[in-house]
């Protein structure tokens, strides 16, 4: 088939204080009409640069394409002028972006937005580009496109936002559609639902796409051909079967070692680390056995936000983050919350040690009742249970060395004399695998995989008994989550830690958990051992939830037909409402489903 | 492939980064030669030009130049080079101790504001809106009548009316920040409030507070000159608003009495705007990596 963009020899450079930096290092590879290339790799390695490249948007005085050439459709698109751009760009070549709540002008109603593409580049007068807009907000699936159009952005959920942006991109049947991590913000449900789209949008419109990842089971979703880029070169060029089932290079083989594929611990009875190719055999782990003995048991947990308003601020509603929660962590075990964006599980885990202080409830940590504590007695309970939190580049002090951030528990407790300080540190040090030089380091200095590993040493500093860990490694590329994955299982080995590992992301989940809890909109809808839910998933939320996890094989993708989730309703109610306790059936050992309406 | 090997780069410490940023903007390293030029004349330079500045020197009205006064005479013949040289003295103390004052009182209500949220921050905040739609200038010279003119009350004067742009930088700051995870994770590791505000979202959030302080100094040395035009300065010590007020009557027939002390009041002004824009600059770590 006939090429529609080939990049040649293509080399882009970034000018900072330091000097010039090669970001995309002699990169060549086409892109057929109507087919779909996947340009897949970490953060940093140049693939949205190169994207950006071929729109020429490249930021100007910071990056520059310095060798190479771009031919689009034959045309060398660096030969063109500005006003040629013009033309191309959003005509024949569009592009979506990452985050669609910035990516839309809050200022416009969606049908404004979409109709003033068509009649930019298609001549058309304002009420056929209107009618012309309804019709792409209806293929792309917004209901009631003809009343929905004269919504603003923020009355639109993100998923529905991302659709606006795709009939934007798409309004003038453009060659190529070049998407860069469109569902990475966006929930697995609703991500599953956008991949469906975009894949029969392509089939009916016979539009190429360029496709740009970090996660090889999107992937698998969606190529044709993949390309994989490590550091600013391709590594790696064929059919997703090709790359999927006999890849070549030492990259491609860590990088799909590292993606923990859903299923594939269903006959295993406990958690296992990952594998990593490129690093010697992981360290022989003894099972992660656990005990029976519970250590955190918490009934009924009710959380609820106060809605203030009125010229006297006073509560008009309340945010039902947790309603009638209960669940018991066992003593060297892990307890995994899963669920969507405001599902309540990072409340949950909040209420715990009380930073957001939970309505109604009891939490109970190894016969002591948490809740009732006053502040002081408080203070010394939180010893016991320390976070690790998502985003690694927020959740370290960027002013302070790191020895102080990880000294800082051992003397807020003052439970460490002055002179065993340095060896105590240098030990949490060695625990998370980072050399001892770094501990007059900064934060901004580190990768976000170093940074994580130092949000775990704080958190171990005071020798905890349970570990929060709140989306700790969703912000991280696989390889380097797999690590700190890792990091987490051995941590658990030798010191009998218990973890309540909050996630959405079930593959994950499946490999690193012993119970599982699945959360919707604040209830807990379904919690188990971990192979029974995973094997037999009962309540249909979770059921859905299943279905909607990209898996990283391609023989195994989803159409639009398979996926069709219910809007999440929302979890402000007024005063009065008084929602009935969570009823549960045990289905199986230990694994119980609710019986009463939450909502789905 | 274990990532520790990325980095090999030395420990640069962000207040030497900020340090070197800083040094590098020509209008900035200009603002500040000329600040501290003008500071060492101040508290220097009257012991090379040893005239004192009340003393009735020569004739009134001697043009700069003429009988060897380099700036002239003013209407009671004292000797305007001298002081611009004292002044300067007055002018760059009141500036820096008065934004002190307020960099104090704003800090403060800003962060306990931002921090505690709830009644706290609505009481706070509605006694900085106060203090904001006040006719500064009347606040001022009501408490200088008051309490007498003397340097110590003009400093507290201008401190106490000033404060209201801190406190609002410090509060939304803070509101900021204490969103921030580690500021979670602290609490989380037993910090109690205290160490939150001023050991953890304290050091974070004071670019915008210095930078904004900076700029109070200008402020303040402006105010200082108003206040002493209309008539309100310490009669013991000379200050550059002083001698503008004092010969304002004769600015038609002396115009150089009062256009000497004028520039010497912009040029403090306008290096201390220099500076605080290269502090800006050099605290703010987007424009920084430019």
């Amino acid at each position: 088939m006939e090429d529609l963009v080939s990049i040649n020899n293509l080399n882009i450079e970034a000018r900072t204080r330091a000097g010039t930096l090669k970001v995309v290092n002699d990169l060549s590879f086409t892109i057929k009409k109507s087919e779909t290339l996947c340009v897949v790799g970490e953060s940093g390695c140049g693939k949205s640069v190169t994207a950006l490249s071929l729109m020429s948007l490249l930021p100007e005085g910071i990056l520059k394409v310095s060798s190479g050439d771009i031919l689009f459709d034959n045309t060398n698109l660096a030969q063109l002028s500005e006003a040629e751009l013009e033309g191309i760009r959003g005509n024949e070549i569009s592009m979506i972006f990452q985050e669609p709540m910035t990516s839309l002008n809050p200022l416009f109603t969606v049908g404004e937005q979409v109709s003033e593409v068509i009649r930019r580049h298609k001549n058309l007068n304002k009420e056929k580009a209107w009618v012309s807009a309804v019709e792409l907000l209806d293929a792309v699936k917004i209901p009631n496109p003809d009343k929905r159009a004269f919504d603003y952005p923020f009355q639109l959920s993100g998923g529905q936002r991302q659709r606006v942006m795709i009939a934007i991109a798409l309004a003038c049947q453009p060659k190529i559609l070049i998407a860069d991590e469109p569902t990475t913000a966006l929930d697995v449900t609703i991500q599953a639902e956008i991949l469906a789209l975009i894949n029969r949008l392509k089939e009916e419109t016979g539009t190429a796409v360029m496709f740009i990842t970090h996660d090889m089971a999107v992937v698998a979703q969606m190529a044709d051909r993949v390309v994989v880029m490590h550091p600013g070169k391709k590594v790696e060029e064929g059919t997703v079967h090709e790359i999927f089932n006999n890849p070549q290079h030492e990259y491609t083989k860590s990088l799909l070692a590292a993606v923990p594929k859903l299923g594939e611990m269903a006959s295993k009875k406990y958690p296992e680390p990952m594998r990593l190719v490129g690093e010697k055999k992981p360290k022989a782990l003894k099972p992660i056995i656990g005990t029976n003995e519970p250590l955190l048991k918490v009934n009924n947990l009710v959380t609820r936000y106060p809605v203030k308003g009125g010229v006297l601020r006073r509560t008009v509603a309340r945010v039902h983050a947790v309603e009638d929660v209960s669940f018991t962590i066992m003593k060297g075990k892990t307890l995994s919350l899963v669920g969507e964006s405001g599902c309540g599980k990072s409340t949950v885990g909040r209420s715990l040690i009380r930073l957001v202080e939970p309505t109604s409830g009891d939490v109970n940590l190894d016969g002591q009742n948490i809740l009732s504590l006053n502040p002081k007695d408080m203070r010394k309970a939180r010893s016991n249970i320390q976070m690790v939190f998502q985003d690694p580049f927020s959740s370290l002090n960027p002013q302070r060395p790191l020895f102080d951030q990880v000294a800082e528990p051992l003397r807020n407790y003052g439970t460490v004399k002055r002179e065993v300080l340095q060896e105590k540190i240098g030990d949490l040090f060695d625990r998370v695998k980072l050399p001892r030089s770094f501990m007059q380091r900064y934060p901004h200095q580190l990768s976000g995989g170093q940074r994580q590993r130092i949000a775990i040493a704080r958190a171990l500093a005071l020798n905890p008994k349970l570990i929060i860990a709140d989306e700790a490694v969703s912000a991280l590329d696989v390889s380097v989550q797999a690590q700190v994955l890792n990091l987490m299982m051995e941590l658990q080995v030798d010191l009998g830690l218990s973890f309540l590992f909050i996630s959405h992301d079930m593959a994950v989940v499946e490999r690193v958990s012993h119970d599982v809890g699945v959360m919707y909109l604040g209830r807990l809808v379904e919690i188990g051992p971990r192979p029974s839910i995973f094997r037999n998933p009962q309540h249909p939320y979770t059921q859905d939830l299943l279905k909607a996890v990209p898996i990283a094989d391609p023989d195994k993708r989803k159409s639009e037909r398979d996926l069709n989730f219910k809007p999440l309703p929302s979890p402000i109610h007024d005063l009065t409402h008084n929602p009935a306790p969570s009823e549960y059936k045990e289905v199986a050992k230990n694994h119980f489903v609710l019986t009463t309406d939450c909502g789905y | 492939m274990l990532e520790n090997e990325e980095i090999d780069e030395p420990t640069i410490k962000p207040v030497k980064e900020i340090f070197q940023t800083f040094f590098k903007s020509y209008s900035a390293v200009t603002g500040l030669f000329i600040l501290i030029g003008i500071a060492v004349m101040g508290f220097i330079g009257p012991l090379f030009y040893p005239t004192d500045p009340f003393d009735m020197v020569w004739m009134p009205f001697s043009p700069p130049g003429a009988d060897g006064f380099l700036l002239g005479t003013d209407y009671l013949g004292r000797d305007i080079l001298s002081q611009i040289i004292n002044g300067a003295r007055v002018s760059i103390a009141i500036g820096f101790l008065a934004a002190l004052v307020s960099c104090f009182i704003g800090v403060g209500i800003g962060s306990f504001a931002g921090f505690y949220g709830g009644w706290v921050e609505e009481t706070l905040m509605r006694i900085t809106e106060f203090f904001q739609v006040l006719p500064t200038l009347l606040f001022a010279m009501v408490i200088v009548a008051l309490f007498g003119s003397s340097v110590l009350s003009i400093t507290l004067a201008i401190g106490a009316v000033s404060w209201a742009s801190v406190a609002r930088i410090t509060r939304s700051e803070f509101l900021r920040i204490k969103e921030l995870d580690f500021v979670l994770a602290s609490r989380s590791s037993g910090s109690n409030n205290m160490a939150l505000i001023f050991r953890v979202i304290l050091p974070n959030a004071a670019a915008p507070i210095i930078v904004q302080s900076a700029l109070l100094v200008g402020a303040a040395i402006t105010f200082e000159a108003g206040l002493a035009f209309l008539g309100l300065s310490d009669p013991n010590v000379i200050s550059w608003g002083q001698v503008i007020g004092s010969n304002r009557v004769y600015i038609l027939d002396a115009t150089y009495t009062v256009t000497f002390p004028g520039i010497a009041i912009f040029i403090t002004v306008l290096a201390i705007s220099l500076v605080g824009d290269g502090l800006n600059d050099a605290l703010n770590p987007k424009l920084r990596s430019r």
